[in-house]
């Protein structure tokens, strides 16, 4: 008897030890490269520094005041929190709608589904230079097409009233075919007997979408959504390249003006007090959303 | 018998407005390829005095010849040197550090693995200033291998996530029988744990690939000469050059793309599978 405890302990001061070697590679990258940077951050909003001299001088949570009553910076937030909410209430809805036309179709559609998928392809740089062409004052698309009809020339990314909205759709091209894949995977882990039953039981395929199919998507739906909220408030690549956060300040960004400040501006003291308040208001809407939809869950 | 024709008529109907909204959004998707292709094979002024969506005169392959006899290949020598390197760093600590999260039992195992996971919603800004900082103390600032290390480690959680939840599918039989004879954990993941567990190591290095073949942040910060920077930023650095000539801009952007493009038809679905890895566990 004893002999076995012994054994048993062996083992597990062997399966510890083997844990250890096998988790240290990913322990040691993730501390060097994710939550070293996170703290030195926090350190580095406590000073004025330009990121390149060593010197340095301290001025404590000055940077952080300064945040607290930046216009610039609460206003970038709400351009996150826009962007937030129109992806959601865009491309979610387009993609389950592909989604669901794919689903019905079969494979006849298969075209269809090649097609819609290429703009994922793309990388948002790409795509950014593309639509910085595509859709200029001059010899656009928009504007070619408002042409045939009659109409004059759009211009869509030097008005600071339609940038925003226009960066928006640009983001929901991109990002359609993401949520159209996802919800087809979704909807191959429905059954196929249900939607046998369903049919057979007369049910239409409007009834059998809006009855059976839409409620046993909504936990992919919650993630999707959940997804495209936080891909939302960090987004960056996009946006700089195609308005570099203008005209004026109405593309800005919360990333955006994180890096001006920081490597155009050289005010890396405060350009980490922006990536701070961007990491705590990312964390925090992360967090309370995942409360909600879990105790949605357990109801 | 009258509802029956109804709801045939009905189900028509609805079929046909699917279809035009299908065929609009086919549209929406297609025509900024048509844009940048068409006008990518034109002069510089006959964009401009034809309009946009004219077929060229002449098919001009100029901006082609010029773009690929210039630095083009050097940007992409350097994209597939920090995949290639990025990806078989990440893919095997990946599998070593999922391997005894998803099989053995230990005190650590659910706290660990929640923090990796976690890891997923960090935003790579905050970390921007700092990687720049370590970068120009160790002299790796303006050179690829500056990427290698944000990259792996922001690859990290979603890799051990989705190989986590792989391999506890795995039977765990041939394990037990495998520990019986003797076999340590060393030998069971190299022998065993590893090689099955290859359709998802395939899935993830597409995933992780295509990401990291299109990441702009970390490559615009850390690098700055032409001859260090990676495909993302030569079309930033021909634009520069080119600002004027849109059809020079749209050949760059065209070769940028046509790698990706070739894969997908190659690795069609295993490619669809794959960019959609991260959320189809979640």
């Amino acid at each position: 008897m004893q002999n076995n405890s012994m054994l048993k302990k062996r083992r597990q001061s062997e399966v510890r030890k083997a844990s250890a070697i096998f988790l240290a590679p990913v322990a040691i990258l993730l501390l060097v490269f994710i939550a070293y940077p996170i703290l030195d951050s926090f350190n580095i909003s406590l000073y004025k520094w330009n990121g390149i001299t060593t010197d340095r001088q301290f001025i404590g949570i000055d940077n952080w005041k300064t945040l607290f009553l930046d216009r610039s910076f609460w206003f970038a937030f709400r351009n996150n929190v826009v962007i937030m909410v129109l992806s959601i209430a865009v491309q979610l809805p387009i993609g389950l709608a592909l989604a669901t036309f794919l689903d019905f179709g079969g494979k006849k559609l298969n075209g269809f589904k090649v097609i819609w998928f290429i703009p994922l392809l793309m990388s948002s740089v790409a795509i950014g230079f593309l639509f910085r062409y595509a859709l200029a004052t001059n010899g656009g698309i928009i504007s070619t097409v408002s042409s045939w009809f009659g109409g004059g020339n759009i211009d869509l990314l030097g008005d600071p009233n339609k940038a925003l909205l226009t960066v928006i759709a640009v983001i929901c091209w991109q990002f359609v075919p993401f949520y159209m894949v996802y919800f087809m995977a979704a909807y191959t882990n429905i059954s196929y007997d249900i939607y046998e039953a369903s049919r057979i039981d007369g049910a239409s395929r409007g009834q059998y979408f809006w009855r059976i199919a839409l409620p046993l998507l909504v936990p992919s739906i919650k993630s999707a959504a959940i997804l495209s909220m936080v891909g939302s408030l960090k987004y960056f690549d996009l946006i700089y390249v195609m308005t570099g956060g203008g005209p004026g300040t109405s593309t800005e960004l919360m990333a955006t003006y994180m890096y001006k400040n920081s490597f155009k501006n050289l005010n890396m003291g405060y350009g980490s007090t922006v990536a701070c308040g961007m990491f705590i208001l990312i964390s925090l809407i992360a967090l309370v959303t995942m409360r909600l939809i879990n105790s949605g869950k357990e109801k | 018998m009258d509802s029956m024709k109804n709801s045939k008529a009905k189900s028509i109907v609805s079929w046909i407005v699917a279809f035009i909204f299908a065929i609009l959004w086919l549209i929406v998707s297609f025509l900024p390829f048509v844009f940048m292709v068409l006008n990518s094979f034109k002069d510089k002024f006959e964009m401009l005095v034809k309009g946009v969506f004219v077929l060229p005169d002449t098919w001009y392959p100029t901006n082609y010849i010029e773009v690929l006899t210039g630095s083009f290949w050097s940007y992409m020598l350097n994209s597939i040197i920090v995949v290639a390197i990025s990806l078989c760093l990440l893919l095997f600590i990946s599998a070593c550090a999922s391997y005894p999260l998803a099989r053995f039992r230990f005190r650590l195992n659910k706290p660990i693995y929640g923090v990796i996971v976690a890891c997923m919603s960090i935003p790579i800004h905050i970390t921007l200033i700092p990687v720049f900082k370590m970068s120009t103390y160790t002299g790796l600032y303006d050179s690829i291998w500056a990427l290698i290390g944000p990259y792996v480690a922001f690859a990290i959680p979603i890799s051990v996530f989705i190989l986590t939840s792989f391999m506890q599918e795995i039977p765990r039989e041939i394990e037990e029988s495998a520990e019986i004879d003797g076999c340590s954990k060393y030998r069971m993941f190299f022998s065993i744990i590893l090689p099955l567990s290859k359709p998802g190591l395939s899935t993830l290095a597409i995933y992780n690939g295509v990401n990291m073949w299109n990441e702009f942040s970390f490559a615009y910060t850390l690098t700055q000469t032409a001859e260090k920077q990676t495909l993302p930023l030569a079309i930033w650095q021909f634009q520069g050059q080119y600002s004027m000539n849109t059809p020079m801009i749209m050949a760059v952007l065209t070769l940028t793309v046509l790698p990706m493009i070739i894969m997908f038809i190659v690795f069609q679905d295993k490619l669809v599978k794959g960019m959609t890895a991260g959320a189809v566990k979640g």
